[in-house]
């Protein structure tokens, strides 16, 4: 972006809760349902039902607000938000705009390159979703489901504290990482367990007051929102420069084009008629009910990411990329249980050759084949040079392919290093012997055809000899003079 | 079964005016059955509803059905306290199975998946449904006159209305067809129409009945309640009625082991002598006829060695416009439901959505319920919302504030049920604000919460008057000791309408 301009980005994260049943009904909350299956009287807006909160939702958002060290309200309420759409059952959503349940936090997000900035929750509110309108699966006619009507929400608004696509994107990131962590949300971006708006406005660096801002809706993945945000930028600094003013609007991101654009007015009104809703009561929470939830905090991301760093002496990029999904960080800590095990090998392990075997699979890292012990195995015997990069390489994919034990494959295929045995040193002998003309030019100064030599001991030795070791055994047998 | 005494049952219909405790006896004796009951009901309810039209739905076929289970639960001796008495409910109540209409040409097909929770205790405790009763439009307005079904008349005097809402109930009691009827009351909704129709009338404390399955108008002050012969068997309802509701978060854990003992032992009886009622001028005041027979009242109960004194309640006269604005929004979003996407009325080959909605939400509803929805959407809209709605909340709190200090000095309140007797159909209806005008006396109450209930109190110019006594919150205990002293001490309650075939 023009350095000229700054962007100033705020974000309203609407999260799934991951609660057995829906905020204000006792069905199922699911995913995946055949359309209508799980929406109850309540759900439907039948004439005479009534709403009744769900505790597991306040204990996921109480959860949520002592995780970002915000202050929880001792007492919060639910509002009507009022507006009329097929999908919306009642004719209003129930949320909570006066007395939300989470008051300010902050959010610490670490970066691509290592460092971290701090961003500001203004306030996270419960609320229940509305149902799915289908548009494309009819001719000519809209079809309506439910079952997601009355999913509990969590709508967590940060301040507008970040000023690039990255940073918004790194935020989102940090935010599904934590939910994960708090075990409030399964994080299924493609499910919609997790949707972000963006509210994007630009203005000339330095300048204190804010530019117009429009809000993008309902990005549902990492790589959309930084996408989203770069084109809404781009395309306010071009009409800023060309002397045109920014509408403020809602705008929906079309993944296809990369572009965002205008949604029709009459998908959202301007006036919700907001007002307290008669049906339910207040809640209140007490300090008991908060410090019962607080016992059941897990160590969160940003303090699991210090410790790996100093624990383990990771990177911070490291640190950050292993601590970012609960299980991914499980599984490293796992690994590093097994004896002679080598940290800094199981990250690279994990991040290359198995996260990359994983996505090819379609598989959870807690469905990998390899164990977390069997990993940290096969860097004990890297480290005691039985293994060599390559041989690891056919250990692990053997682990793969389902065999458990390390040691057992390094036997059964033979696989272990040849290290100072007689063997070698007479196998290097014997080769030396049967290229004399190829020793002479190396003696002469052909550096180069030491390779050659390495690649008949190692044909030789079927690639269980330490390559190391060979060059200097090697460079004995030749007898070259430095 | 003593065939002989049940065709008696048949033959004299004015039985139907008997309580349900006689009626629970006649059934526990065996001297009826429950199907002869129920027969009698239909019967009777057939005959008068050409004149009447308090029923919106009759269902012999259930109804005969729910007697013959009831007389097997009877033989089988696991009666409960209403098992095979035929009760009618407002047609707001759902009930699994039957048409549930508000009166609406919006809900003219609604079949009620489900049953409210207050209905489903009264049938559990045995009572047959007999049918559905009619109602202003989603319990909008005080005549039963702004039914899709057509008005309800009142049994006193056909041309002249039943109030309303609930005035399909109150004509229903009123003229013998059941013992008792439920309904709903929020600003004067039972307790109006059975002044009007010379019947008890109880609506009890804000959430001490479920609303679940009771369609809602105003959801912070609708209550359900009864119609009923006397105070004795309004109590008897309240008790199977009445108890948290986990699908009403409105709903009280308040428990009343009172309430609870009423089956067996009756209301009980009133202390008397320690009891003072309040009288308030900003109630009296309202009175244009009947005055002589409120005054009556007090003094019969002042007889039974209850003090009177006056008490002041200086911001009721703001209650009205205060209600108007917070029932006017509550209904205004309560009613969005109504869109014609998933049930109710949908208008004929909608061009777009926005199609859909107003012509749905135009033809569906009547003039007083788009009335009040629109100055409802008005009194919370951006602009307008503190100067309407949070004034009216302020009002609000200021007349609950009067009724808890008038409460520190005297334990029940006296005052007229309505300004005036049962008015001529189409008396009122152009004109809205004298029609409102009906419930200056009742609304107050419903403001605060509180529980009340009217009693025939004799009459004026051959029309029933009501007299509305007031209690604490959840101080029916009180409330229904001191109604019953009063209807032991004089038998208005007792009056029956001249209405053809009854003697």
């Amino acid at each position: 972006m023009n350095a000229d301009w700054e962007a100033v980005i705020g974000l309203e994260i609407h999260v799934q809760l991951a609660t057995q049943s829906k905020i204000f009904s006792a069905a199922a909350n699911q995913f995946g349902a055949p359309p209508n299956s799980l929406a109850c009287p309540v759900d439907l807006g039948l004439p005479g039902v009534l709403p009744v909160l769900n505790e597991a939702a306040v204990r996921m958002a109480v959860k949520f607000g002592l995780a970002i060290g915000a202050e929880v309200c001792e007492r919060s309420g639910f509002d009507r938000k009022n507006y009329f759409y097929p999908d919306l059952p009642k004719g209003y959503q129930i949320s909570q705009l006066a007395a939300p349940i989470v008051g300010p936090g902050r959010l610490e997000v670490p970066l691509d390159d290592g460092a971290a900035i701090d961003v500001r929750i203004v306030r996270a509110h419960l609320e229940e979703d509305a149902g799915k309108s289908i548009h494309d699966a009819y001719a000519g006619q809209t079809g309506v489901d439910l079952n997601r009507a009355g999913t509990p929400l969590l709508e967590v608004v940060s301040a507008p504290d970040l000023h690039t696509p990255e940073q918004a994107s790194a935020c989102f990131r940090q935010l599904h990482s934590l939910v994960r962590y708090l075990g409030i949300c399964d994080g299924d971006l493609s499910q919609g367990s997790m949707r972000c708006d963006a509210n994007v406005s630009v203005r000339p660096q330095g300048q204190e007051a804010l530019g117009e801002r429009t809000e993008i809706k309902n990005i549902n993945s990492f790589r959309f929102v930084e996408k989203a945000i770069r084109f809404e930028i781009d395309r306010q600094t071009d009409r800023l420069e060309a002397g045109l003013p920014v509408l403020r609007e809602t705008r929906l991101y079309d993944a296809a084009k990369d572009e965002t654009r205008p949604m029709r007015g009459k998908e959202f009104s301007d006036d919700y008629r907001y007002f307290p809703d008669p049906d339910l009561l207040p809640v209140v929470i007490d300090e008991a009910f908060i410090e019962a939830v607080r016992t059941e905090l897990p160590e969160l991301p940003g303090a699991r990411r210090r410790r790996f760093r100093e624990e383990f002496g990771l990177s911070d990029y490291d640190a950050s990329w292993l601590t970012r999904e609960p299980e991914v960080a499980d599984y490293f800590e796992a690994a590093t249980g097994a004896d002679g095990s080598d940290a800094k090998r199981i990250a690279n392990w994990v991040m290359g050759e198995l996260t990359a075997k994983l996505h090819r699979g379609g598989l959870s890292i807690d469905a990998s084949p390899v164990t977390a012990g069997a990993l940290g195995r096969l860097t004990a015997r890297i480290n005691d040079q039985t293994l060599s990069s390559k041989t690891a390489k056919i250990v692990f994919d053997t682990l793969w392919a389902g065999a458990a034990d390390v040691d057992e494959i390094i036997k059964a295929q033979g696989l272990r290093q040849m290290q100072d045995s007689a063997e070698l040193t007479a196998l290097i002998k014997d080769i030396v012997a049967g290229h004399p003309q190829q020793a002479e030019q190396f003696r002469a100064g052909r550096d180069k055809l030491l390779g050659f030599f390495v690649g008949r001991v190692m044909k030789a030795t079927g690639g269980k000899a330490n390559p190391r070791r060979v060059n200097e055994l090697l460079k004995e047998a030749l007898g070259k003079q430095e | 079964m003593g065939s002989t005494s049940c065709q008696g049952w048949s033959n004299r219909p004015m039985t139907l005016f008997s309580s349900l405790r006689q009626l629970a006896d006649a059934l526990g004796r065996g001297d009826c059955t429950s199907l002869e009951l129920t027969a009698a009901a239909l019967d009777r309810a057939r005959r008068l509803d050409e004149a009447l039209n308090c029923f919106i739905t009759l269902d012999e076929e259930r109804a005969m059905a729910a007697a013959k289970a009831a007389d097997r639960r009877l033989q089988g001796g696991s009666a409960g306290p209403l098992t095979g008495i035929p009760l009618a409910h407002k047609d707001l109540f759902c009930i699994e199975g039957w048409l549930t209409t508000c009166a609406s040409k919006m809900l003219a097909t609604f079949t009620a998946p489900y049953t409210a929770t207050a209905i489903a205790r009264l049938q559990s405790a045995g009572s047959v449904t007999l049918g559905k009763l009619n109602m202003d439009e989603f319990a909008m307005g005080s005549s039963t006159e702004t039914s899709h079904f057509g008005p309800t008349a009142n049994p006193w005097a056909l041309q002249r209305t039943p109030g309303g809402s609930s005035g399909g109930s109150a004509a229903c009691v009123a003229a013998g067809i059941t013992a008792a009827a439920t309904g709903t009351d929020t600003g004067g909704s039972i307790r109006q129409p059975a002044s009007f129709c010379g019947v008890t009338g109880l609506k009890p404390t804000y959430g001490r009945v479920s609303r679940y399955g009771m369609i809602a108008f105003a959801s912070s002050l609708d209550q359900g309640g009864v119609f009923a012969r006397d105070v004795e068997d309004a109590a008897l309802l309240l008790s199977v009625m009445a108890g948290f509701d986990p699908r009403d978060s409105t709903s009280s854990t308040h428990r009343d082991p009172w309430l609870e003992s009423v089956p067996e032992s009756g209301v009980g009886r009133l202390a008397s002598g320690s009891l003072t009622i309040g009288l308030a001028d900003e109630f009296f005041s309202e009175i244009n006829e009947g005055e002589q027979r409120i005054d009556e009242a007090r003094r019969a109960l002042e007889a039974l060695g209850i003090r009177c004194r006056g008490v002041s309640l200086p911001h009721i006269r703001a209650a009205m416009p205060a209600y108007y604005v917070i029932a006017g929004a509550e209904a205004s979003t309560n009613l969005s439901r109504y869109d014609g996407v998933r049930f109710g009325h949908r208008c004929e080959q909608p061009a777009s959505l926005t199609d859909l909605y107003e012509r749905s939400r135009s033809e569906g509803f009547g003039a007083e319920v788009k009335r009040r929805i629109l100055t409802g959407t008005y009194a919370l809209s951006a602009g307008y919302f503190d100067a309407y709605y949070l004034k009216a909340q302020k009002i609000r709190r200021l007349v609950a504030g009067d009724f808890a200090a008038a409460f520190g000095e005297v334990d029940l309140l006296l005052a007229p049920t309505t300004p005036g007797t049962a008015f001529r159909r189409g008396q009122l209806t152009d004109n809205p604000t004298a029609m409102y005008q009906q419930d200056v006396c009742t609304i107050p109450v419903n403001l605060a919460g509180l529980p009340s209930i009217s009693l025939p109190c004799g009459p004026h110019e051959g029309l029933p008057v009501g007299v509305q006594l007031i209690a604490r919150h959840f101080d029916e205990r009180r409330l229904l000791q001191a109604g019953a002293a009063f209807q032991q001490a004089t038998n208005w309650h007792e009056a029956r309408p001249p209405l053809e075939g009854a003697p």
